[in-house]
This record gives C-alpha cells, sequence and structure tokens, in this order.
C-alpha cells in the first residue's frame, strides 16, 4: 500500500465515520472529530456516506460489494479532487483496510476495471486510520490526555496483519497522564468476531471472546482500548453478559479524555434465570 | 476408557459442538498449540526468518510456475537410478497402484512412516481390507492408530489428547504399567515397534520434499521411524502430492530449514532421509524395489482455479498451531485429513469426502495470524475470501444469505434509505433493550446466534450524522458563517 507523503501537514480531512459508529456510536464519531480538531485539523462529512461493503465482500458477495465500493469512490472522490480535503480519515481497522487494500487488491481487477482500479488507488493513497493520520501522518506523539485507571490494549486484527499498525495507537496510549499500562496476554489474538463468523459459527466465536475476556480479566485492566467498535461490540457483548468490571472503548473515547473509570458504567448482573430465586428477598444478597 | 467416538463424518456442527464441549481437548491444544508457536517463533528469530521466508517463497514460485516439467524430470531421474514411477489421478487410483505393488511382492506386513497423502487416500484401510497388516511407526500415528483415531494436525497427530490420555490408551492397548512419564512409554512402543520393523515386508512413506535434480525422496522425522521403513522392508512405496517437488538440493535444503523451524521450532529435525534409488549392488541394505507414485488429487484443479498458491504449502503446521479457531475446535472438527487454515482452503478443492466441506472457508475471521506464521507467506486469509466469492457465484450459497445481503446492499446504496433503516433499528433495538435494562439480551432467529451468548447494544437514539448536522448548523449560528465547506 503507497501511502501519499505530505509536504505540507493536511488541514482538512473527510470522516469516513463508518456505519456502525454512525448508527450505533455516534460518541466515538464525536471524539474522532473532536481529536482531530484539537490537532488543527478541520473535519467535514460527506453525508451521502454508508457502508464500505465490508460485510458483503467479507461473505464472498464481490458484485454487491463492489456496489459499495463504486458509491464510495463516488462520494469521496469528489472531495479530494476539488482540494476541499487532503485525506480521509476513518476510525476503524477494518473499514481503513477495506477501503484502502481490498477495493483495488480485490474488487477491481486490473485488467477488466483499470480505471476504477486506477480511482481506488489514488483513494487507498490518502486514506488512514484514525491513529496512523496522527502519528504518521500529523506526527502527534501525544494526545495530551487523561485517564485515571488501568489501561491495556488489544490490537484488533486488520488494523495489526492488514495495515500493520501497532505502534501509533500504543504510543498515543502510553503517553496518557494517569493511566497505569497493563499488560495484556494474547493482545493480538483475534476477539472472535470475524463479521457474519460470529453468528454462522457462534459457539467457536463465543469461545474465542471468552478467551479473550478471561485475560482481560487476568490483565486487571478497567479499561481495553482498541481501533475497531466491531471488535468492541463482541468483547463488551462478553464482558457485560459476564459481568464484569472492564470495558472495551474506542481508543478515540480514550484519547479524547472522556473516559472516566470513577463513573464507569453500572455493572450488569450476570443473566442466569434458571438459577435465580424466586423469592425477591435472596435476589438482594449477592 | 479412551475408546474414541471421533466421527469425521457427522455434520460439520455436530463436529464442531463436540470439539468445543471437549474439555479434555481444550487443555490438550492449549498445551500445544501455545508451545509449538513459542518454538517457531523463536527459532525462526533465530536466523533471519524473513530473508528465509522469501527465499523459500520465491523458490515455490518457480516449482508451482515449472510443475510440470519438474516433475517429468523428477521421474525421469528416479528411474535413471532404478525406482519406479507411477501416476494417480486419485485415491483409488493410489490404492490400486500400492495394492498391485503388494499383490506381485507377496506383502504381509506393510509399515508406514507418517503420511497425510496416504491418510488423504485412507491407504491403510485399502490394505487391511486386502488382508494386510499395517503399522504406523511415528510415535504419534502408533498411539492414534492403538485407538482407531484420525490424526489432528498436520505434523503433530496425536495433539488432540492430553499426556494423561495417552498413557491411558497406551495401558489399555499394550497392557504396559500406568505411568506419566514420556520417556518410560516412549520405550514401550520402542521395542514393540523394533519386532514390527523386523517382521515388515513393504515400507510405505510420504514425502516431505522430492529433488527433481537426483530424483531423491527425502523425509523429515524426529524418530528415524522414516528411515527404517525406507530401509529395511524389500519393498518401499512413497506417495507423494505433486506439489512436494523442489529443483534442486539447496532448494531442498532451504525447504528442510523452514520446515523444521516452523514445525516444531528446530534447527534441524533429528532425521532426515533421503532415497534415491533401490538397494545397489555391493548396498549392505536397501529395499529391492523403490516405488514413487506421485498423487494428483484435486491438485491440477487447485491450479486452474487460482489457487495454486496453496500447492506452495510445506506442510509444517505452523498455521494450525497460530490459528485461534484451530486452538479452540482442533482438527478433526473440520472433517478433513488436513486442518487449520490450510486445510480450510484445500479440503474444498481436493477430491475427498468431507461432510460439509462448503463451511470450512468460512470457519476463519480472517485474522491472518496464519499468514504471518507461513513460512511461505501463503496468503490464507486471502484464499478463503475468494472461496467464498467462488460459493456465492457458483450459487452455492444459502437462499437466505443471498437475500439478506442483497437486501443489506440495497439499503446501503441509498441514504434515504440506509437513514430510515437507522431510524428503525433504532426504535426496534431500544425497545429490546428497554426490556432486559440497557444491552439487548435476546433477538430474533437468526441474530439469536448473537444474544445466546451475548449482549448487544441498542442503536443510538441520535445517529452520528444527525449530531453532527445539528452541530454544524449550531456552528453555523453562532459564528454566522459556514465552517464546512459545501458538498460537492
Amino acid at each position: 500500500m503507497h501511502k501519499k507523503q505530505f509536504s505540507t501537514p493536511p488541514r482538512r480531512v473527510a470522516l469516513f465515520v463508518t456505519c456502525m459508529v454512525d448508527m450505533i456510536y455516534p460518541e466515538v464519531g464525536m471524539a474522532t472529530a473532536e481529536l482531530l480538531e484539537r490537532h488543527g485539523v478541520e473535519v467535514v462529512f460527506p453525508y451521502e456516506q454508508t457502508c464500505c461493503g465490508q460485510p458483503a465482500f467479507n461473505a464472498g458477495y464481490r458484485d454487491e460489494a463492489r456496489l459499495l465500493a463504486h458509491r464510495f469512490i463516488e462520494i469521496f472522490e469528489p472531495f479530494l479532487q476539488q482540494g476541499l480535503v487532503d485525506a480521509i480519515v476513518v476510525p476503524s481497522g477494518s473499514c481503513a483496510t477495506m477501503v484502502s487494500h481490498f477495493y483495488a487488491a480485490a474488487l477491481f481487477e486490473e485488467a477488466t476495471d483499470t480505471a476504477v482500479r486506477q480511482r481506488a488507488e489514488a483513494l487507498a493513497a490518502v486514506t488512514f486510520e484514525l491513529t496512523e493520520f496522527l502519528v504518521d501522518v500529523l506526527g502527534v506523539t501525544t494526545t495530551n490526555s487523561r485517564f485515571a485507571g488501568k489501561l491495556t490494549y488489544h490490537a484488533c486484527c486488520h488494523l495489526l496483519r492488514e495495515l500493520k499498525i501497532d505502534e501509533q495507537p500504543r504510543q498515543l496510549l502510553a503517553a496518557i497522564e494517569g493511566a497505569e499500562m497493563v499488560e495484556l496476554t494474547g493482545a493480538e489474538e483475534c476477539c472472535g468476531f470475524g463479521g457474519l463468523f460470529a453468528l454462522k459459527n457462534a459457539n467457536i466465536s463465543t469461545a474465542m471472546g471468552q478467551r479473550k475476556t478471561r485475560h482481560l480479566a487476568e490483565s486487571g485492566a478497567d479499561v481495553v482500548a482498541l481501533c475497531d467498535v466491531s471488535c468492541m461490540t463482541h468483547i463488551n457483548g462478553l464482558l457485560s453478559r459476564q459481568a464484569q468490571r472492564c470495558r472495551a472503548v474506542h481508543i478515540a473515547e480514550v484519547l479524547n479524555s472522556q473516559v472516566d473509570v470513577a463513573v464507569a458504567p453500572p455493572t450488569v448482573a450476570p443473566s442466569a434465570p434458571e438459577k435465580r430465586s424466586r423469592r425477591w428477598q435472596d435476589q438482594k444478597t449477592k | 476408557m479412551t475408546t474414541s467416538v471421533i466421527d469425521l463424518h457427522a455434520p460439520y456442527k455436530e463436529r464442531v459442538a463436540d470439539a468445543l464441549n471437549n474439555k479434555h481437548l481444550k487443555t490438550a491444544l492449549n498445551r500445544s498449540t501455545v508451545r509449538m508457536s513459542a518454538q517457531r517463533i523463536s527459532a525462526m528469530g533465530a536466523v533471519d526468518g524473513q530473508t528465509l521466508r522469501n527465499q523459500v517463497r520465491q523458490m515455490k514460485e518457480h516449482v508451482i510456475a515449472n510443475l510440470p516439467d519438474l516433475l517429468e524430470q523428477l521421474e525421469s531421474n528416479i528411474q535413471a537410478n532404478g525406482g519406479q514411477v507411477h501416476w494417480a489421478q486419485d485415491g483409488a487410483e493410489v490404492n490400486r497402484i500400492v495394492l498391485e505393488i503388494a499383490r506381485k511382492a507377496n506383502v504381509q506386513k506393510v509399515i508406514k512412516s507418517k503420511s497425510m497423502a496416504t491418510e488423504e487416500v485412507h491407504l491403510n484401510d485399502a490394505l487391511e481390507a486386502a488382508g494386510m497388516q499395517v503399522v504406523e511407526t511415528d510415535l504419534g500415528e502408533y498411539i492414534i492408530q492403538l485407538n482407531h483415531e484420525p490424526p489432528s494436525h498436520i505434523v503433530a497427530p496425536v495433539i488432540h489428547r492430553r499426556l494423561e490420555d495417552i498413557a491411558q490408551i497406551m495401558q489399555d492397548k499394550l497392557d504396559m504399567p500406568p505411568t506419566l512419564d514420556p520417556e518410560v512409554m516412549c520405550a514401550v512402543a520402542r521395542v514393540k515397534l523394533r519386532e514390527e520393523f523386523l517382521k515388515a515386508d513393504m515400507g510405505v512413506s510420504g514425502c516431505n520434499f522430492a529433488i527433481a535434480e537426483t530424483g531423491t525422496i527425502c523425509t523429515v522425522t524426529n524418530e528415524g521411524n522414516g528411515r527404517m521403513t525406507s530401509g529395511m522392508p524389500r519393498v518401499y512405496v512413497v506417495i507423494m502430492g505433486i506439489e512436494k517437488i523442489v529443483p534442486t538440493p539447496e532448494d531442498a535444503f532451504l525447504q528442510y530449514q523452514a520446515l523444521c523451524r516452523s514445525a516444531t521450532g528446530q534447527n534441524f529435525s533429528v532425521y532426515l532421509s533421503m532415497t534415491s534409488s533401490p538397494r545397489q549392488p555391493g548396498d549392505a541394505d536397501g529395499p529391492e524395489e523403490f516405488h514413487v507414485v506421485l498423487l494428483d488429487n484435486g491438485r491440477t484443479d487447485m491450479l486452474e482455479k487460482g489457487y495454486g498458491e496453496a500447492l506452495m504449502c510445506i506442510r509444517c503446521g505452523a498455521c494450525l498451531n497460530v490459528c485461534p479457531v484451530y486452538r479452540e475446535i482442533g482438527g478433526h472438527a473440520y472433517g478433513s485429513t488436513y486442518s487449520g487454515p490450510i486445510g480450510a482452503v484445500i479440503s474444498p478443492i481436493l477430491h475427498t469426502d468431507v461432510t460439509n466441506s462448503e463451511k470450512l472457508p468460512h470457519a476463519s475471521t480472517l485474522c491472518g495470524a496464519c499468514r504471518e506464521a507461513c513460512p511461505v507467506k501463503i496468503d490464507l486469509p486471502r484464499l478463503l475470501l475468494d472461496l467464498r466469492s467462488d460459493q456465492v457465484q457458483a450459487e452455492q450459497g444459502s437462499w437466505f444469505d443471498k437475500v439478506a445481503m442483497q437486501g443489506f446492499v440495497q439499503t446501503m446504496t441509498s441514504r434515504a434509505r440506509y437513514e430510515n433503516a437507522g431510524k428503525l433499528a433504532s426504535v426496534g433495538s431500544n425497545l429490546l433493550a428497554g426490556l432486559t435494562g440497557g444491552n439487548i439480551k435476546f433477538m430474533p432467529p437468526p441474530l439469536t446466534a448473537w444474544t445466546n451468548s451475548r449482549n448487544f447494544p441498542p442503536f443510538a437514539k441520535h445517529s452520528f450524522r444527525e449530531l453532527w448536522q445539528e452541530r454544524t448548523s449550531r456552528r453555523k449560528e453562532i459564528s454566522g458563517e459556514r465552517t464546512t465547506p459545501p458538498a460537492p
């Protein structure tokens, strides 16, 4: 993947917020925008954006994914060509991989789709994952964030092994004031989400996720930061079902200093209705 | 008792459920896969691992591009050395060829050195059905043969058993006193196997790599059973997949290095056995007959269908050891001779009768750990994606998947439909979440598969785009000018 080298730091970026952040976790999108603005970057949000096509692509539906890829290019390309923005920033390792790697490498063949492929490659050169953009493009070494508590990091698969981004988020987390960084065993192991895998192979997915949450419990972390809300959803889905205190939080929120352990979400009681006593008096005792 | 109940032909879902419910399997896999991965990393780190991988990759690319020529070169060199070469289209043909060799040489007892190719074609069953006695001589294979189990790993066939289970099997089947000392168990097996080696008429092995330039078959073992299989019986038969070929002795040592370091984390295996010919006049020992069976069984299909990269595999098992899916379910759940990421790629293409092989390309999160571990840098996630795409192209996907995916894309190709779907999901999911206190704990099928074990958050009441629009217009009001450029 050839990335554009900027002679002057980009001043304006288009935010591809991703459909999951848009619809489920708007606070992650807001934190991303604020974080970028705090570092002197103006954020533009193209309202036509929806999904990058990753779910269809991963399931083997390439014609369908191609439609969405095409649409993505049509939406973001004019912003770049008209000089309204210098780059595209994505707060997700897997969606960034889809746009900056799989569009050109898998969806548009060199021989048959030469023109679109070139457009996809041009787009790929200026598409950055959030922490990659902060560290590699803007040269940020610290986001001047605060966090009171134990913090650890889960390396999401696409971010780590497709985009090779690992040092950047770790460096930003390590620079957070007040945070005690703790080691997570198997930090680079998959959490078991895998898109439709989580449904089609739900029991394997769960077993993998339970391995992750076991390691999280052992780490003693209050918060595990990560760069993808899909993995975050999976890990939190298990942590909250298990009534663990630890929570997975998107790195944008951590770096934007919005995570405060003191007012962490109340823990939910484990759901085991078959074991619950029918007498209300007993339910109060723990 | 540890009598095996492993049914490779059970439906995929059953195989997986059985594996996940097997506590001992989990223990065994946890112990071994983590250790083997750590050993690999340290052994590859002791040399310039990246350069080694690049070199092997380059060599294998050359091999795949020149496969027909190299195979013919191998054939003519083996023949020139006095060996015989047989070509087999599929498993049935391999078995027919080997049975014919055995019949002509009046073979009663067969010893085998570990071979996945013979597992692939079920050679043992064919030999036993013809009345021959077959004994596996690799220690791991010997143990599972005692318990009538198929191997569950490319290089560590008994990885699905804990030490405690193995002790029990040996106690039951070999009448040995109970012990947890691997050395004692090994010594007992050694005595038993030594008798078998001395009595055998025919030795059968696989092939780790064959050198085209010299017509040499190489087998890599740590127990020396490879040499005894090739050297002691009257007849030696090699079954090799057509991709197990290297051009020169230099290339062989390149692959040998990558194999040992990646498979077991050794610098070198204890034995490397090379056979180029039957016994020559004046030789003290060696087989009177030397046969090499070249097996296709779907390998040329792999090339034709665009999966030639999978033929570069040197069967080190590194991708299995790092695979988070394999670590949970082990090898038998794949239902194939080949498990883990490489098994998920090649099992659906090879001509084998794997039950529900169409499920295997989906038994992966595409996490990419396998590609990082692979000494030949095979892009396994990409091959799995390609297989999934091929299934869709061939209309092999489920009707439900297709409708769901088309609906999804239909929604996502229009801003209005997308925004409306988001609002609908927000109302619906908040209703569900309201019932169970903040998080969704139940969703209707097929999403039940998620909520059976995991919570799901409700959709936001206001999407990011709504919040952003609100923020933008508020800022506009305050500053009295645009803060964002107009959309093109």
